[in-house]
């Protein structure tokens, strides 16, 4: 175990050690460490409120750790600010889609690349040319993001909120990979997809990491899709790591079924 | 439903932003010549100017809480502070200045004999824009960690302060000057004198109108510049969602900080031109009813939509400046007798007006695609209704 731990930590593109969170009394997550190594793809399960959500927020700023330490690609980005972590490379995803309704799926796309753009107040009031070419290129790219998670040209330019669900999706995976990050982090990505959806998801995941390099860390209750895809998987259980390893090792530990099941008699 | 997929499809530098520069173009040019068809101290030119430096107010504040969500009902601070500058420097409020001798920089030999301050008024609007900027991000720092109602309130109380600062301001005292002089007011304030246009007098209205209305082209042209760009996109998606935005890489305070200090600087130029056109700089004016105002402009003609807040507050000040006093007050006068003052009641009028169109149209009178789509097809977040609504 402490071996397989010192390999992980070596070529780790993210690395938390021991981090928690208590909200007042309530220890949501506790003395929590895990690594994520560069090009994989992790998966986080567990029953709900186990924490996983909560660590997500950690680790995207959202929250702030009560103790611990996160890094990412060497650099300490422990309690930085959300706008920041993303500008260093992690990207995310929502559990319940977020997306900015009233606007448009290329908007939302736009939004999203807005750490690499630098237009400032009196560059968008004048608008020369480095910034009209700017524009223009975040606008084309966005396009080509979006093509690339398989939405189609016709609804590019229909406001978030008349797309359908599985588009839904795409333009936030889209959105997310508009920053240019080196981690993803997509919380319940197949939630609410029919079998086929998630499974073209699934492949879709591979893709990401084969074409773009990607690290990707999920959290997931789909099990099928989590054993199909999924390097490492790391189990949660009221706020704690239970359980760490390959999937197929992880579906036989007798706690993680514990934490499913409930104790056997 | 599909109204605004069409619309929203035409978007990208497409047609929408064309018929918005076009409808600038001649509606600036109209309103250039209008002038020339009355007196040139006619009421009527009065009223515009006064409803043009409403329309500059309107849109620095549609910045703010139109595009960014942020309710602001502290409006008047900048209204105060815009005013102040021209009262600090343009009047000769600190008369022993340079040993009784004034500072001058640019103004007509009528002024460059007075004591005090003397800057050229295009240095007073830069400077009134400055300070205001910097007051609105001294407001929006404390509110950064607030939501809805809660800015509603600092906002509020930070509009209040600089009133209570600027009634007392004789009493507070810099050195041998006072920081205002009160209820008294400063007055006179040095009247503009700028190229082509010469020395403005209160005989001739026009000058007075058509900077104004230059004025009101810049307001335009960065309202419309900043709505469609990286910041303008960044304040939507901060105002629908605030933690997508930030996990998208748009940095909260700063987004913030600066829609509230574009929206500020505006209010000082206009509040600038208004202390120097009523010649005059009294703590009496600023008062918290005043914020309301220039918001009901905003609400009423549609929240985030320029052309609607354009449309929103040439209607409120002409029904303040022109109908209320002199169609209806009379007739109000005739029916309920001598004593009956119907100006008095205005704001019971425009409270009555808005209550109306929160029941009939709470999108506004030109409403902007997003609201329309936010409020008609119940998009929107529960704090996004708030705002609208508020």
């Amino acid at each position: 175990m402490s071996t397989t731990d010192a390999e992980t930590a070596a070529a780790a593109v993210l690395e938390a050690s021991g981090v928690s969170k208590v909200f007042g009394g309530l220890v949501a997550v506790e003395e929590v460490s895990f690594g994520i190594p560069e090009r994989s793809i992790v998966a986080i399960i567990g029953p709900n409120g186990a924490g996983k959500t909560t660590f997500f927020n950690m680790l995207t700023g959202l929250y702030k750790p009560s103790s611990g330490q996160i890094t990412f690609q060497g650099k300490d980005i422990t309690a930085r600010r959300p706008d920041r972590i993303t500008k260093a490379g992690i990207a995310r995803t929502f559990q319940n889609i977020r997306l900015f309704k009233t606007m448009t799926a290329v908007e939302n796309v736009m939004v999203g690349e807005h750490a690499r753009m630098k237009a400032g107040l009196f560059g968008s009031i004048l608008r020369p040319p480095r910034v009209r070419r700017e524009e223009r290129e975040v606008r084309e790219r966005a396009r080509e993001i979006l093509s690339y998670v398989g939405l189609t040209d016709d609804v590019m330019d229909t406001v978030a909120a008349n797309l359908s669900y599985g588009d839904q999706r795409r333009v936030e995976i889209a959105r997310a990979l508009a920053s240019e990050p080196s981690l993803l982090l997509l919380d319940e990505p197949t939630a609410g997809m029919n079998p086929q959806e998630s499974a073209s998801l699934t492949s879709f995941m591979r893709r990401l990491r084969d074409e773009r390099g990607l690290a990707i860390l999920l959290i997931e209750h789909d099990m099928k899709v989590v054993m199909g895809v999924s390097e490492r998987v790391t189990v949660f259980d009221h706020g704690q790591k239970i359980a760490e390893g390959e999937p197929t090792e992880v579906r036989e530990n007798p706690r993680v079924i514990e934490a499913y099941l409930g104790k056997q008699g | 439903m599909s109204a605004i997929r069409q619309r929203a499809g035409g978007l990208p530098g497409g047609l929408g932003r064309h018929r918005d520069a076009v409808a600038a173009v001649v509606l600036l040019t109209a309103a250039a010549v209008l002038p020339l068809f009355y007196s040139s101290a006619s009421g009527f030119i009065d009223d515009a100017i006064t409803a043009l430096a409403f329309v500059v107010m309107a849109l620095g504040l549609n910045v703010v809480v139109g595009f960014a969500g942020l309710l602001d009902l502290g409006y008047v601070a900048f209204y105060a502070i815009g005013a102040y500058t021209v009262g600090w420097f343009g009047s000769s409020f600190f008369n022993a200045l340079n040993g009784g001798q004034g500072v001058h920089i640019g103004v007509a030999s009528g002024t460059a004999n007075l004591p005090g301050f003397h800057l050229n008024f295009l240095l007073v609007l830069v400077l009134a824009a400055a300070f205001c900027a910097a007051g609105g991000a001294v407001i929006g720092i404390p509110t950064l960690r607030l939501r809805g109602d809660y800015i509603a309130i600092v906002t509020l109380a930070f509009g209040e302060i600089i009133r209570l600062i600027a009634v007392n301001g004789d009493e507070i005292k810099i050195g041998s000057y006072m920081l205002t002089q009160g209820r008294q007011g400063i007055t006179p304030v040095d009247k503009p004198n700028l190229p082509l246009l010469g020395q403005f007098t209160s005989l001739d209205l026009r000058p007075w109108y058509w900077t104004v209305l230059v004025l009101v082209a810049i307001v335009l042209f960065v309202n419309f510049r900043l709505r469609d760009s990286r910041l303008g996109r960044a304040w939507i998606a901060v105002r629908e969602d605030e933690v997508a935005a930030a996990s998208m890489g748009v940095p909260l305070v700063r987004t913030k900080l600066l829609a509230y200090s574009t929206g500020a600087a505006f209010g000082g130029m206009a509040g600038a031109f208004l202390a120097s056109y009523q010649n005059t700089v009294n703590a009496d004016q600023f008062e918290f009813s005043f914020s309301i105002f220039v918001l009901a402009m905003v609400i009423l003609g549609g929240l985030g939509s320029i052309w609607g807040v354009v449309l929103g507050a040439i209607t409120l000040s002409f029904i303040n400046t022109n109908l209320i006093p002199d169609e209806l007050a009379p007739r109000a006068r005739d029916v309920f007798g001598e004593g009956f003052d119907l100006t008095e009641l205005s704001f019971g009028i425009f409270g009555f007006l808005l209550v109306i169109m929160m029941v009939l149209r709470p999108q506004g009178l030109l409403p902007e695609r997003r609201r329309q789509a936010e409020l008609t097809e119940g998009l929107a977040t529960d704090e996004a209704v708030y705002d609208a609504r508020a």
